[in-house]
């Protein structure tokens, strides 16, 4: 199945990434080709068979409410690229 | 006939009362220091793998029961995608098409009857994960957002009305009905404060233009922090919409669905960003997560566990007790241990109507000057009875009975004891009848004013009763003086 060009900039917005009209081009072709691969199982014929929400067949997988440590705050803000020891530091947060 | 009708949907967000979170065991306390209740899992590092809560499924599932839903066969989750800087793994994990429960319903009735009882359809409840929580300093942060993940990934279940209300009162109607609920329940805070409950409104207007019915474009409001701005938003929401209308003429479907936030301080909605570019979640089913099927006895054993509900002990309060709807209505907001103090008392034999008089005025006014909860109220449901009982004999007279009940709570004595030391006593009838002729010998004038048909001039004898004795009872000093006039003395 091809992509439109439409299509990729709809998910690179959606994804928040920007790309210039030649990346554009051939990422359109490339995501194409990876949609076009998974297609493939559109070829089994699937009538009669119950759809399933999951991979593999588990059901109720749970554990009790009972709390465990967490990170240090230290080791949770380890990989920011912007902290100030308390939080996280983004580009401002306005409008809503 | 009003120009216009307000119709209401609302979407209320319940942070359901577990120790730790949705998806992972940190600890879902309020107000610990930032970023210190986060793990792998809820910030979304590579690697970590969610695993479902079983006190949320449990909690989830009483509510949804209580309201009514009917628990499909099986439930999954689904990942919701938008990008946000409180939303570290770049999706919520929500439920989709297969939420855990769809098809209830609230029953809202008003005790002033300024609308009728009415039933407000549920579409569904599912349940979800939170975000986490960003604010804004200019001066600490230069400029950044800073963002707290403590809440991420704290179990929410939404409750998704159909547009079943009409304005405000309804609404209004809808969340403390929703919320005493919760409460009986025992399923969540519900602190709104610390944003326990959280509520969205969609709101827009039906209207009718020359035989044709009209519906404005759906607004949803946002940021409403206490239910007065629920209803307040509501308000101003309609009357915004109908001046739009007038000079817009847009109906529903020609614009897209807005999203407006309440300014509580300016007493308005106002537009907010529009969001084109996030409608669409690209929803799947998040492979992390097995899907959940709740067996029948679960479900029969959570439906046998929901206990009297709000709804049900106000019926039984009017059926069984002769109590009307406003009257079972204050003992039943107040909590199910108030109406079990109420069950108490009148299960020792005391009159209902009288029992529910004196707690719902006496006792909750008590309760509510020295921040007590019921079950530290020093007065027990026997000693009540038993004040009561002395009341209605008339060993104590109506006039001096809230002394007594002050002495009661204040100083933890018994009626008795307190009627003790306050030296009341019952004046006997023929003490009385001597008294009342005395006074009345004293008093030529008052006579001769009954005589003359002002009865209320007996009134001035009252007072000097109460003098020569304070145990002398107003009302039956009065019908004594009155019946000594009439026979002539």
């Amino acid at each position: 199945m091809a992509l439109t060009t439409e299509e990729v900039e709809k998910v690179a917005l959606l994804s928040r990434l920007q790309f210039t009209p030649q990346e554009l081009a051939s990422l359109t072709a490339e995501l194409g080709k990876i949609v076009g691969y998974v297609d493939l199982l559109g070829e089994v014929d699937t009538t009669g068979v119950e759809p399933m929400a999951h991979a593999i067949e588990l059901l109720n997988v749970t554990q009790d409410d009972q709390t465990r440590s967490s990170l240090t705050r230290e080791e949770a803000l380890a990989n920011a690229p912007k902290q100030n020891g308390e939080g996280y530091l983004v580009p401002a947060v306005l409008g809503d | 006939m009003s120009k216009y009708t307000t119709i209401v949907g609302l979407e209320v967000h319940v942070q359901l009362a577990t120790q730790s979170k949705l998806f992972c065991r940190c600890s879902t306390q309020f107000g610990a220091a930032p970023n210190t209740q986060t793990c792998p899992v809820c910030i979304g590092l590579p690697g970590s793998l969610p695993v479902m809560n079983r006190e949320a499924l449990r909690l989830s599932l009483r509510t949804a029961l209580a309201i009514g839903c009917e628990i499909p066969p099986l439930t999954k989750w689904d990942r919701k995608q938008y990008y946000y800087p409180d939303l570290p793994k770049g999706y919520q994990i929500s439920q989709f098409d297969m939420p855990m429960s769809e098809h209830g319903y609230l029953e809202i009735s008003d005790a002033k009857d300024r609308f009728e009882t009415k039933r407000i359809r549920i579409l569904r409840a599912h349940l979800e994960e939170d975000a986490g929580k960003s604010s804004h300093d200019e001066s600490a942060a230069r400029g950044d957002s800073l963002i707290d993940l403590n809440r991420t990934g704290t179990p929410l279940l939404e409750i998704v009305s159909e547009p079943d209300m009409r304005g405000a009162l309804e609404a209004r109607a809808y969340l403390d009905e929703l919320k005493l609920l919760l409460t009986y329940l025992g399923v969540s805070d519900c602190n709104m404060q610390e944003g326990s409950l959280r509520v969205d409104a969609n709101v827009n207007l039906h209207l009718d233009e020359s035989g044709e019915r009209i519906a404005t474009p759906i607004v949803e409001i946002k940021n409403m922090n206490s239910f007065r701005a629920v209803e307040r938003a509501i308000d101003y929401e309609a009357i915004r919409q109908y001046t739009l209308w007038q000079e817009s003429r847009q109906k529903i479907g020609d614009v897209p669905k807005q999203t407006r936030g309440w300014d509580d301080a300016a007493g308005m909605t106002r537009g907010q960003r529009s969001k084109e570019e996030s409608s669409d979640y690209r929803y799947f089913p998040d492979p992390d997560l097995a899907p959940v099927r709740f067996s029948s006895e679960e479900i029969e054993k959570s439906r046998n566990g929901l206990g009297e509900l709000p709804a049900a002990l106000r019926a039984r309060l009017q059926s069984e007790f002769g109590l009307s709807l406003y009257d079972a209505g204050v003992l039943v907001n107040q909590g199910r241990e108030l109406v079990d103090y109420f069950f108490a008392a009148v299960g020792q034999g005391a009159p209902a109507k009288a029992v529910c008089n004196w707690v719902s005025q006496e006792v909750l006014r008590v309760l509510k000057e020295r921040e007590l909860g019921i079950d530290a109220f020093p007065i027990s449901a026997g000693q009540l009875v038993d004040f009561i009982a002395k009341l209605e004999s008339g060993q104590l007279p109506s006039s001096r009975s809230r002394e007594v009940f002050d002495a009661m709570h204040s100083k933890n004595q018994s009626a008795d004891q307190a009627m003790q030391k306050l030296g009341i006593e019952e004046v006997d009838d023929s003490a009385l009848e001597n008294l009342c002729r005395e006074l009345l010998e004293a008093n030529p004038q008052v006579v001769a004013d009954v005589q003359g048909g002002k009865q209320q001039a007996v009134g001035a004898l009252i007072g000097q009763a109460k003098k020569k004795n304070p145990n002398a009872d107003p009302g039956r000093v009065r019908g004594i003086c009155l019946e000594l006039i009439g026979r002539g003395l």
